[in-house]
């Protein structure tokens, strides 16, 4: 895709201030600029414990143009309910209140009021920027951390025993609107998909891959090239789905070996050819399930 | 227009007559009348408010914490277990400044499990920053309510109003509920200063570094003790348009008694009972009501029991390692009275899990105590049988 095509179908108004506290190479502001830019200034941000915490900066200051409320890690959800209903309850039935949370906040810890706002079907829009791990308290493990993957709670020589919790079913499965998976390495993507989301009445959830250069032990200028590289290895499949059964994926998915993804990241580098071969097919026949999903709708 | 009702209704009544506009909450008893009845006013019209049906009080909390920093009036109510799962959420409303109101039915703790009365729910949440009002009827129920949220959204605070399971929650009594447009004109609608606001976009509860946030305390300590002030400017618009008044501390038959009988909650209509029949017989016992908990009435409770020879504290509770909780904080009360006036205070601990506080227990504690030279340790177990 050409620059061209790219800036004119972003938009040019920039609600994340300069002057953010993200690491170098950090993905998770990237989503936050083209999220907002997609969404608009009539746009509220509740924000749970995680990275971003730090990100939008200390009190007093604020690097979002647009309203924040800090809250507790496991109320992402529930806070931006309460939020949407006061603001119906004045009249004001139009803004967008989005919960802004990180893998540990979304997969672990808010699961629940998650799941509970999703059941409940409330008009929010909730974004998962997912770094795979509890990046912000200094990279421990979380539900959302690939296998083999090594983090401070699962050391090398043991490393994460458990394969990635599939999120998107579970959203899926609460028949929600629209839900989707989305990428910083392809922007054009992400904002169509966030302003589909935008004119979709009730629960959204929006899953976006986020590479963390210190949590997965890459350069700062890898981030983008990873992102995309979990993309077309299938690893992170870009896709969406509306009221838990119609599946679509919306990029290209060529596949191929997952092995230069994996070995590009120090977070895996204590893993065997042979373990890299069980992600392989890992991925493989996961691949095979996301492809039903869109044949068959479940 | 007068109606009997439970207690907890008492509370969805006040709650209408406050026009709330977002409710949020989960089921427990024994509270779960109060949203019952609050459902069915939202849902026939009677209340335009917006319910949200959460799937915890951790989330009951979280919500309302949303929809008040969206500016609007926000009121839940919860006991026991789920007023401990909120805890968390408990200082998010305080520190954040948000005047949410909670009704919590007194239910002791589990466990083993338990449905009845004491007050071990609330008085962990001492700390959290809440203000916490206690009543006795299910008048004061209904009153306390409306005046919560006038307190609440006054000082930018939240508070708990607090009431006993069944002995007032499933409990029916004659209320006088407030004609609306009465109410109205004591409570207007809620006009957030601070709220979430496009037009005007700003950062609320962020990272603040220590050179900041002991400021924030103070500012929210000053608010605490605005709140005394500003309780008894609220009780006098409420008792000009009622004629009804409680105060933050009620002194009960009081003249130049020589032994006083320290309450809180119901039991404090039982020590009335005891009290008139002791009195009747020449004796010159009193009853001091304690209604309001946080901010704490430091200053009337010296007042009126400084000189007094001997005060029995009759507790509900207990902070274990230590003893019953109102008798705990009186005693350091009671510190700065000058020693001659310092008088003997017996701390019994009674009543928990719903143990049934009759006058016959009350009576034995007025015996106790006067029998006594001193208290023999600083918790008197009431009842216990081992």
């Amino acid at each position: 895709m050409s620059q061209t095509i790219i800036r004119d179908r972003i938009p040019h108004e920039e609600l994340l201030a300069s002057g953010h506290l993200a690491c170098p190479g950090c993905a998770a502001p990237i989503a936050m600029k083209l999220v907002l830019k997609a969404l608009g200034p009539d746009t509220m941000v509740v924000l749970p414990a995680c990275c971003w915490s730090i990100i939008a900066g200390p009190w007093p200051q604020s690097s979002l143009r647009v309203p924040l409320f800090h809250t507790a890690f496991e109320t992402g959800a529930a806070v931006a309910s309460g939020i949407k209903a006061g603001l119906e309850a004045r009249g004001d039935s139009e803004t967008t209140v989005i919960s802004w949370a990180g893998d540990g906040g979304t997969f672990d810890i808010g699961l629940q009021a998650l799941s509970g706002a999703a059941e409940r079907n409330e008009d929010i829009i909730y974004f998962c920027y997912d770094n795979e791990a509890y990046m912000n308290t200094g990279i421990q493990r979380s539900s959302a951390t690939p296998w083999g993957a090594w983090t401070t709670t699962t050391p090398a020589i043991d490393p994460e025993h458990q394969p990635k919790k599939d999120i998107m079913a579970i959203m899926a499965a609460h028949r929600i609107p629209y839900a989707a998976t989305a990428s910083v390495a392809y922007p054009v993507d992400l904002v169509e998909k966030v302003e589909k989301a935008r004119t979709i009445r009730g629960m959204r959830f929006i899953h976006i891959l986020a590479p963390c250069p210190p949590g997965w032990k890459t350069e700062n200028d890898e981030t983008i090239e990873l992102a995309r590289m979990a993309v077309e290895s299938r690893v992170f499949p870009l896709m969406e789905v509306e009221n838990g059964g119609a599946w679509r994926f919306t990029a290209d998915h060529p596949g191929g070996p997952v092995e230069p993804y994996i070995r590009r990241q120090a977070r895996f580098k204590h893993l065997t050819d042979d373990q890299v071969a069980h992600i392989q097919r890992e991925v493989d026949a996961r691949w095979e399930i996301l492809t039903n999903r869109v044949r068959y709708g479940t | 227009m007068k109606k009997v009702m439970i207690g907890n209704h008492a509370v969805s009544w006040g709650a209408l007559r406050s026009r709330v506009e977002v409710v949020s909450a989960y089921p427990i008893t024994p509270q779960t009348q109060v949203v019952e009845a609050l459902s069915d006013m939202v849902a026939n019209g009677s209340l335009e408010a917006r319910y949200i049906k959460v799937e915890s009080e951790h989330s009951a909390m979280a919500a309302c914490i949303g929809a008040s920093i969206a500016g609007t009036r926000t009121f839940t109510a919860t006991s026991a277990q789920g007023l401990a799962l909120m805890h968390e959420l408990l200082h998010w409303a305080a520190g954040g400044r948000l005047p949410v109101v909670m009704a919590d039915i007194n239910r002791a703790m589990a466990p083993g499990w338990t449905i009845w009365t004491d007050q071990n729910d609330s008085l962990s949440q001492r700390d959290t920053g809440w203000i916490q009002l206690y009543c006795e009827t299910n008048q004061e129920v209904f009153d306390t309510t409306i005046q919560s949220f006038k307190l609440a959204e006054a000082v930018n605070l939240p508070v708990m109003l607090v009431l006993d399971a069944f002995f007032l929650s499933h409990t029916s009594e004659p209320v006088d509920v407030t004609e609306q447009e009465d109410v109205d004109r004591f409570l207007p609608r809620r006009e957030a200063v601070f709220k979430m606001d496009t037009a005007d976009p700003r950062a609320f509860g962020a990272l603040v570094r220590p050179d900041a946030y002991m400021e924030m305390r103070w500012h929210q300590q000053e608010a605490m003790q605005e709140a005394r002030d500003v309780f008894r400017r609220v009780e006098d618009d409420w008792e000009a348009l009622t004629g009804r008044r409680y105060g933050p501390v009620e002194a009960y038959r009081t003249e130049g008694a020589d032994l006083l009988l320290v309450t809180s909650g119901t039991i404090t209509s039982t020590a009335r009972h005891v009290v008139d029949l002791r009195r009747a017989a020449g004796e010159a016992v009193g009853l001091i009501k304690v209604k309001m908990f946080r901010p704490f009435p430091t200053g009337e409770l010296r007042a009126l029991l400084g000189g007094v020879d001997r005060v029995a504290v009759l507790d509900r509770n207990i902070s274990p390692g230590r003893g019953g909780i109102f008798a705990e904080e009186i005693r350091s009360a009671l510190y700065d009275v000058p020693p001659e006036d310092r008088p003997i205070l017996f701390g019994y601990v009674l009543g928990l899990g719903g143990r049934d506080v009759t006058p016959a227990v009350i009576d034995d504690i007025i015996d106790n105590t006067r029998m006594k030279s001193r208290p023999e340790r600083e918790d008197l177990w009431v009842g216990v049988e081992l």
